[in-house]
């Protein structure tokens, strides 16, 4: 093929020029790596914090008697819905912790955590004491600062229903949100049944689906497979509407700069080709004299194009991936946590040679149009 | 003026015919630059265009190379109508039957000398064959350049650019060699290099040569003189 050897000796036999627009794509393109992983990490950092700790999707009931007998089945009915990772059912309900002549609104939440602490991952997040067992409780930071306890300190729960039970903290937990910190005292399912003089039945069942952006799409799904009136399915895209418009938002931002950033490489590229065919405009004037067929002229400058963007696009993600190295390495303090995505490089790739080959196009036309007689008679 | 009788040469033996070949350049006012031409040229004959500049000689000769299209009249190469081709088609025609030698030698300055004159055997055949190769070589010593055959084109002398020119016209064993000035830019011991090559390649390969110039000297070196005046063939003498 001579297209791809013209292209190729084109481009080394003015080296000053081709190096300076492969230094120009490869700056673009770092940029476009760098803040396009910066935006993928501030996301998935987000939505971590946000439903990290926490369901995808909860079951609950939907009468006023806030209970869910029979509930063994529904789990093996939710478990067998495509997309489902995790389910855990739980016993909860609104009571007052008092400690000596304070009293302070809680949520105590049975949970299995014993056998099943994908959701919450409760176990992580104990930083002092063991997991509960029967009659005894975990409370969050903000309340252990707020009543001064220790563990194995009694704590006294008061229901609506007038009740009070005796519960001893076997340690603390911090989930990283102050509000949960503050209201859940988590034990087991058997405790929280005694407490509140419930029998074999849960409030709640919860799930956690493999993409949290299918959350809506995999709750229809769990709601076709219970069939059931009686209960409630809610998502967390339904109940986080603000925080997901602001991530498609985000989306959406990152989307336009790096789109801008592709453009002004097809650009930079388009352009400079396009004074390339000019500056060898003899040579293919005279390449056609000699019988080369048009297409063959412009597949020259597609060449040309895909070559730097070969060379632009890999230096550039070289770059980028060193830019965000050395962020990593000198920003460790930082909350943000930067991770590389190797699937957003490698479309990063493919997405610069698509677009330089593209820039070549212009060019290629150009040079195809480019009648010989022009440039011999005006030599 | 020697009118010839079109009738008299054996089509297999005519490699460039041209008839009721006109030229006319749209504009404000038209121009007319070719009128009426009507000729035939042979297999293997040394052929001389002459004519003042603006006569009408290198259109003319664009013209009989498939670079430029005549605007009526039919222009056949090698037996084949070039009015039938499209541009394809004509490219090939091209490279296979015609070798270009024009006064400046446009010569690819990124390559070497040996390279620009494998470009016409790249554009159809790939990479060179032993035998090409060979060619090229015998090509170089014809010419009296092996020794710079691996200089870049930049790096030679002028008269060596256009000897490497010549030989890139060759590689692909044209019938046709179409020459437009072709010593234009040397002086005149090297343009007497140059004929005696052309002859000799005329002699050896049989290839038909035209070759335009106004240097009358020349012209008269060749078997027939054709002479464009006004875009009017004015004399043709044959020797």
């Amino acid at each position: 093929m001579l297209a791809p050897r013209l292209a190729v000796r084109f481009l080394s036999s003015s080296k000053g020029q081709t190096t300076l627009i492969a230094i120009g794509i490869a700056i673009a393109i770092s940029v476009q790596v760098f803040v396009g992983t910066l935006i993928i990490s501030l996301q998935s950092g987000l939505l971590n914090d946000t439903i990290g700790r926490s369901p995808h999707i909860t079951i609950t009931s939907a009468d006023e008697n806030i209970t869910i007998g029979n509930w063994g089945n529904l789990v093996t009915t939710v478990k067998g819905v495509g997309g489902v990772t995790a389910v855990s059912v739980s016993v909860d309900s609104n009571a007052f912790a008092i400690k000596e002549n304070r009293s302070e609104p809680v949520l105590i939440r049975g949970l299995d955590i014993n056998n099943n602490d994908k959701i919450y991952r409760i176990n992580s997040a104990i930083y002092q004491g063991v997991r509960p067992g029967k009659g005894q409780v975990l409370i969050g930071k903000d309340l252990q600062i707020l009543l001064g306890s220790k563990t194995g300190d009694v704590l006294t729960v008061a229901t609506a229903k007038g009740t009070r039970n005796n519960l001893t903290i076997s340690g603390f937990y911090d989930l990283s949100v102050s509000n949960i910190n503050m209201a859940w005292l988590i034990t087991d399912l058997d405790t929280a049944r005694s407490v509140f003089g419930y029998g074999d039945i849960i409030t709640s069942i919860e799930l956690r689906v493999k993409d949290p952006y299918t959350a809506d799409s995999v709750a229809k799904k769990v709601t076709a497979a219970l069939n059931d009136p009686h209960l409630k399915v809610v998502n967390w895209k339904d109940q986080n509407k603000a925080l997901l418009s602001g991530l498609q938002a985000q989306s959406a931002s990152s989307g336009l700069i790096q789109g801008f950033i592709l453009v002004s490489v097809i650009i930079t590229i388009a352009s400079i080709l396009a004074i390339t065919v000019l500056q060898k405009s003899k040579q293919i004037g005279i390449l056609k004299a000699m019988g080369i067929k048009d297409r063959d002229a412009s597949l020259i400058f597609l060449f040309q194009g895909s070559l730097l963007g070969l060379i632009g696009s890999v230096l550039g993600i070289v770059l980028g991936v060193g830019l965000l190295v050395s962020f990593i390495t000198f920003a460790k303090g930082s909350p943000l946590k930067l991770s590389i995505d190797y699937i957003f490089l490698f479309e990063s790739w493919v997405i610069a040679m698509v677009s330089s080959t593209f820039a070549g196009l212009l060019p290629a036309r150009r040079s195809a149009g480019l009648s010989p007689i022009e440039v011999i008679r005006n030599g | 003026m020697a009118e010839q009788d079109l009738s008299t040469v054996p089509s297999a033996d005519k490699v460039i015919e041209l008839r009721k070949v006109n030229k006319v350049y749209k504009g404000a006012v038209d121009t007319q630059v070719l009128a009426d031409i009507e000729f035939t040229i042979e297999r293997g004959t040394f052929n001389s265009l002459i004519g003042a500049s603006g006569s009408g000689k290198s259109t003319l000769l664009n013209i009989i190379g498939t670079l430029d299209r005549p605007t009526s009249g039919k222009v056949i190469i090698s037996g084949k109508d070039t009015a039938k081709l499209n541009k394809n088609q004509l490219a090939e025609l091209r490279n296979r039957t015609i070798g270009f030698v024009f006064q400046f030698h446009y010569l690819l300055p990124e390559f070497t000398a040996m390279e620009n004159v494998l470009i016409p055997y790249n554009i159809y055949g790939g990479n060179p064959t032993k035998e090409v190769l060979a060619r090229a070589d015998e090509l170089f010593e014809l010419m009296g350049i092996d020794k710079v055959k691996n200089n870049l084109s930049t790096k030679m002398s002028g008269g060596q650019q256009q000897r490497t020119a010549i030989a890139r016209a060759l590689i692909n064993r044209p019938d046709i060699i179409l020459a437009d000035e072709p010593t234009g830019n040397l002086d005149s011991e090297s343009t007497l290099n140059i004929y005696k090559i052309f002859r000799e390649i005329n002699k050896m390969y049989k290839t038909t040569f035209l070759i335009v110039t106004h240097d009358r000297r020349i012209a008269e070196e060749a078997d027939r003189i054709l002479e464009i005046k006004d875009g009017r063939i004015v004399m043709d003498l044959r020797r």
